[in-house]
């Protein structure tokens, strides 16, 4: 794996450990973290603190009957959740987030393609192909927007990134992300709102194409 | 707290094939007196499937965990459900705890985060890969310690806070802050505690990296 530049901001590790994270930066973050040990161990080092201060929280007395309850089930039998290994070049969590399956791409022009892996008004969480070469239209976005980088690179007005790597923009940035040349590059990226492309399509259509 | 040391036995009953490594991990353990409590407790319930260890580490943390479910949101009738789903998993899943990446407190704390969170949200939260040890690593007793002794360090710099920093922290972390709001505030208190931490971070950062090399 390449050596891996660009972070989480501490704040949001802060914000995932403490869950008041959105759904769709959720999964970037849990992705990068199963490719990156210094972002692990400085999420880890927030749990750590969590668990201090769930040690020294003031104790409200449980019920006899929950007690009980809790050590006549250790034998119960229970089904264990799903658990997602990383599949090629896709993390665990994103995996879980395509629920096992493989990515299913839409074209969207000039060969970039993308797979929504959920939307809502919380969000967007999606694959980006973008074949080597290529630039991703100019686009400036509501909101904050996390790109992490599963395969290949991308560079645009703020740095270059390589796999592992995650660019955090907010809505002063109209980048335009311009694939390696070396071979396609698949991204995750989320957003806390819709994007809004530029060039590549009239405004209008986009809530038809949920980009 | 109803069970001392001396109770925890090994049990003749290993679940793993790896019974000899278990056995092994068990004698460091109970060799070592400088592990916290909850860390023996802990073991013995994820190397010896040992109940008297579970209702010890349920009287310490379920009280705490129903404090704090119930401070961060949830009703409390609600707040038992969670306490008892948080302390289900931490039977069920107890052989993902790993001492020399996280204390008890802590590996518990991400839990009741999870739970409470899929509860409100009726969806899963997305967690990282687990970490799996090679098979036939070595208990490290000195990195378990170390780790300890950078927590209680980290514990004295919490006390050592501001009550009104004490107060944005514990918001912070029971998640009683957005997002951007934890965003503008960190680096007020966390500054002070990330100095404090730093060694102990590198030394896991360095563990992490081997394990995933």
């Amino acid at each position: 794996m390449s050596v891996i530049r660009h972070h989480i901001p501490d704040a949001m590790l802060a914000s995932y450990a403490a869950g008041t994270l959105p759904q769709s930066f959720s999964v970037v973050v849990a992705a990068h973290v199963s490719m990156c040990a210094q972002c692990r161990a400085a999420l880890e080092a927030h749990q750590a603190v969590g668990g201090l201060l769930l040690e020294s929280c003031a104790a409200e007395p449980v019920s006899g009957r929950l007690r009980q309850d809790v050590l006549a089930q250790l034998d119960a039998p229970f089904t264990p959740e799903p658990c997602y290994d990383r599949s090629g070049i896709f993390p665990g969590p994103v995996v879980a987030a395509m629920k096992g399956r493989q990515p299913k791409w839409k074209t969207l022009g000039m060969g970039v393609r993308q797979d929504i892996l959920m939307a809502d008004n919380s969000g967007s969480v999606r694959l980006l192909y973008i074949p080597a070469g290529q630039a991703v239209p100019d686009h400036g976005h509501n909101g904050l927007e996390l790109t992490l980088v599963l395969q290949g690179s991308f560079s645009d007005e703020t740095g270059q990134f390589g796999a592992g790597d995650l660019e955090v923009a907010d809505e002063e940035v109209d980048h335009t992300p311009v694939a390696g040349a070396s071979g396609p590059c698949i991204c995750l990226a989320a957003t806390d709102a819709p994007l809004r492309f530029r060039a590549f399509m009239p405004r209008l259509l986009q809530p038809l194409f949920r980009i | 707290m109803l069970i001392e040391t001396a109770d925890i036995q090994p049990l003749r009953s290993p679940l793993h094939a790896s019974k000899a490594r278990r056995e092994e991990s068990r004698y460091v353990t109970q060799k070592d007196p400088g592990f916290s409590q909850q860390t023996v407790w802990m073991i013995a319930v994820r190397d010896g499937r040992d109940r008297a260890a579970f209702a010890a580490l349920f009287d310490y943390f379920a009280p705490r965990l129903k404090g704090f479910v119930i401070r961060a949101g949830a009703p409390p009738p609600q707040a038992e459900e969670i306490v008892q789903d948080v302390m289900l998993t931490v039977w069920r899943k107890a052989a993902t705890f790993d001492p020399h990446r996280a204390q008890v407190s802590a590996w518990i704390y991400q839990i009741a985060r999870n739970r409470q969170i899929d509860v409100a949200r009726k969806e899963n939260r997305p967690v990282p890969e687990e970490l799996r040890e090679e098979p036939g690593l070595e208990p490290d007793a000195s990195q378990i310690l170390g780790l300890e002794q950078e927590a209680g360090q980290l514990k004295q710099a919490l006390a050592q806070l501001k009550p009104e920093q004490r107060d944005i922290l514990e918001k912070a972390y029971l998640g009683e802050l957005t997002h951007q709001e934890i965003s503008r505030q960190t680096g007020l208190p966390l500054g002070t505690i990330k100095s404090r931490i730093r060694l102990g971070l590198q030394r896991l950062r360095h563990e992490l990296k081997d394990l995933m090399s």
